[in-house]
């Protein structure tokens, strides 16, 4: 077993990003993902890297397009109005198919919100990271030790998709310190014919673009690459899945509200309820089959969420609404306390919901 | 067998420019390809289209080509630059894109001195869209979104990028040429060499602004578009360097 060492989140994830092979962090200041920044700074001149302070949200993720552009790795990282300014650039990285990854330490909005934690950009992540049609792999970590994990998982599943990873946090995972190991075994790299690197004389150019005013080319671009989503949503589908066997009340919970509800189930245990926990690692694709075959045996669902409810319609749709979905939420930065969990849990445990 | 003493440079694609007849991004398109087979440069160049007219410049060149997002080309072209410093990165541009959308990544990208090369084609109109008022739209002109001509009390007055980026001080070169005669078009072919020289040479961030014509959405023939850039953007828009940084250091005249 490797050795651990304590980190803050967003420190750890940057170390680990630097592990992927990232050598290039182009971002903007925002609480609260400043460390990430901040690491990147001291770290990428000692390495050889490139760490750039943009002018703004907008420059960061277009600097990324140009290293992505370039066949190298690229990253930024922002909280919740920065990642909304970065949304031209995330419609533009999914339609030249350019690999890249996209922190959001997510905090209280909308507007200029707050700066505490939240995860009401579930939507933007997961329905409408920009214009068109497109899709973004989201992971959501829980630990800081998968802060770490998901850099070199959310690098390798971009390149390998071609897609634009976001590591969807929250200021809870950001900030807090964990023991951490650092060891991550073989990073896999993948061949780039496409990057735009000079033609060295020896082949046609390559042309990293997106537009194209031919409609049905437009569109037959569009129907490739859903294909590809298609693949994504086949493979890729990841959740947690904690006392969900004997389970009567499911909780459907990510990130920091996982680790709140986690709690709140031993609660609900003790009181002679049967809780458990489907914890979604992949936000897109979200893992409708998992969450889809727990409502075979399960009487009702809670989700759990720092938002208004968003992660709830997805809950919704992966059972067919087949059984009741009630929402435990906090937003504006609040986090739901294990007795406001326990207090669900118990209404719904009182719900029907057999066939 | 006739000697050849005229051809397409080498740089420049074999296609037909979709650009509307008597406009000059053809002759900027050669301009810049000249000065990529001068410099025996294509085969590590990389260029970046912006969002307007010249969009379909990855089109046209036959370097590796990047199209950025409308105004981000100087961004876009540092993420390239920073990924491979060895590469020889230019980003070709119209008023819209850089002196109004993008005038933060202009302005900052000159402040950093990445060092890359701009291509800023000024005719003082939206092409691509249809003729609408540009950062660069002359008092008086008439465009779309100026029926009655622009008037400064209510749509200001234009941006005058050369003047605005000799303050900078991370900018190292900046000239201001046109492509309305012989003797312009020679000194423009001048200008945008060195402005890929001194990217070769390591020296930094330099901008070529060249007066441009858009006899379409000007409403006029090709050689009245002409007289037009004469007889009122050059005085506007004077001609000339407004930053040579190493020539000054060296005392050099402008």
């Amino acid at each position: 077993m490797s050795e651990k060492v304590l980190m803050k989140g967003n420190e750890a994830l940057a170390e680990a990003a630097i592990a992927a092979g990232c050598r290039h962090y182009l971002g903007y200041p925002i609480t609260p993902q400043t460390e990430v920044a901040a690491y990147m700074a001291k770290r990428m001149p000692k390495i050889g890297g490139t760490f750039l302070q943009a002018e703004s949200e907008i420059a960061a993720i277009n600097m990324v397009i140009g290293v992505s552009s370039a066949g190298k790795r690229a990253m930024t990282s922002s909280s919740s109005p920065g990642i909304a300014l970065k949304s031209e650039g995330l419609s533009y990285l999914a339609g030249c198919d350019l690999p890249a990854l996209v922190v959001n330490v997510q905090r209280g909005g909308p507007g200029l919100g707050g700066i505490q934690p939240s995860q009401s950009d579930y939507f933007l992540a997961t329905r409408a990271g920009g214009h068109g049609d497109f899709h973004m792999i989201v992971l959501a970590p829980a630990t800081v030790q998968e802060m770490a994990d998901f850099a070199i998982k959310g690098f390798e599943l971009a390149d390998k998709y071609r897609m634009v990873t976001m590591i969807l946090a929250d200021g809870v995972l950001g900030q807090m310190m964990e023991p951490v190991s650092l060891d991550f075994g073989e990073i896999k790299q993948f061949d780039k014919p496409w990057a735009a690197v000079g033609t060295n004389g020896g082949r046609r150019h390559n042309i990293v673009n997106s537009l194209c005013l031919e409609p049905t080319q437009l569109e037959q671009w569009n129907i490739d690459r859903y294909k590809r989503y298609e693949q994504v949503m086949a493979n890729e589908q990841r959740a947690e899945e904690y006392m969900t066997d004997d389970a009567d009340v499911i909780c459907v919970a990510y990130g920091a509200t996982a680790r709140v509800t986690k709690n709140a189930i031993a609660m609900a245990r003790a009181k002679g309820i049967k809780a458990g926990l489907i914890r979604p690692i992949t936000l897109w694709p979200f893992p409708k089959k998992i969450v889809g075959a727990a409502a075979k045996k399960a009487k009702a669902f809670v989700s759990v969420e720092m938002s208004m409810g968003q992660m709830i319609e997805d809950v919704e749709l992966s059972i067919r609404c087949s059984r009741p979905v009630l929402l435990c939420n906090r937003s504006g930065g609040m986090i739901p306390t294990p007795e406001e969990v326990l207090a669900k849990i118990e209404e719904a445990s009182k719900m029907g919901g057999a066939d | 067998m006739a000697n050849t003493v005229f051809q397409k440079p080498h740089a420049l694609c074999d296609v037909p420019l979709h650009y509307c007849p008597g406009c000059t991004h053809g002759i900027i398109h050669r301009l810049v390809a000249e000065a990529i087979d001068a410099l025996g440069i294509e085969g590590r160049t990389v260029g970046v289209a912006s969002v307007g007219c010249s969009v379909f410049t990855y089109n046209y060149f036959e370097c590796d080509m990047v199209q950025a997002a409308h105004g981000r080309a100087p961004a876009v072209a540092t993420g390239l630059k920073r990924a491979e410093p060895n590469n020889i990165i230019f980003t070709y541009q119209g008023d819209g894109d850089l002196a109004a959308i993008g005038t933060a990544e202009t302005v900052h990208s000159a402040a950093r001195g990445e060092n890359i090369t701009i291509i800023f084609v000024n005719n003082a109109i939206y092409g691509m869209t249809g003729g609408q008022m540009a950062p660069t739209t002359l008092p008086g002109q008439v465009t779309q979104t100026t029926p009655y001509g622009r008037d400064p009390q209510y749509a200001g007055l234009p941006v005058k990028i050369c003047e605005m980026l000799s303050q900078v001080d991370g900018a190292t070169y900046l000239e201001r040429v046109a492509v309305d005669s012989v003797a312009h078009i020679n000194q423009a072919k001048r200008a945008i060499e060195k402005a890929f020289r001194n990217q070769v040479e390591g020296k930094g961030f330099s901008l070529v602004e060249v007066l441009s014509t858009c006899p379409t959405n000007w409403g006029k023939e090709p050689a009245a578009a002409m007289e037009w850039l004469r007889e009122n953007m050059i005085p506007y828009y004077p001609l000339g360097v407004y930053k040579d940084k190493y020539a000054d250091e060296k005392g050099g005249s402008k």
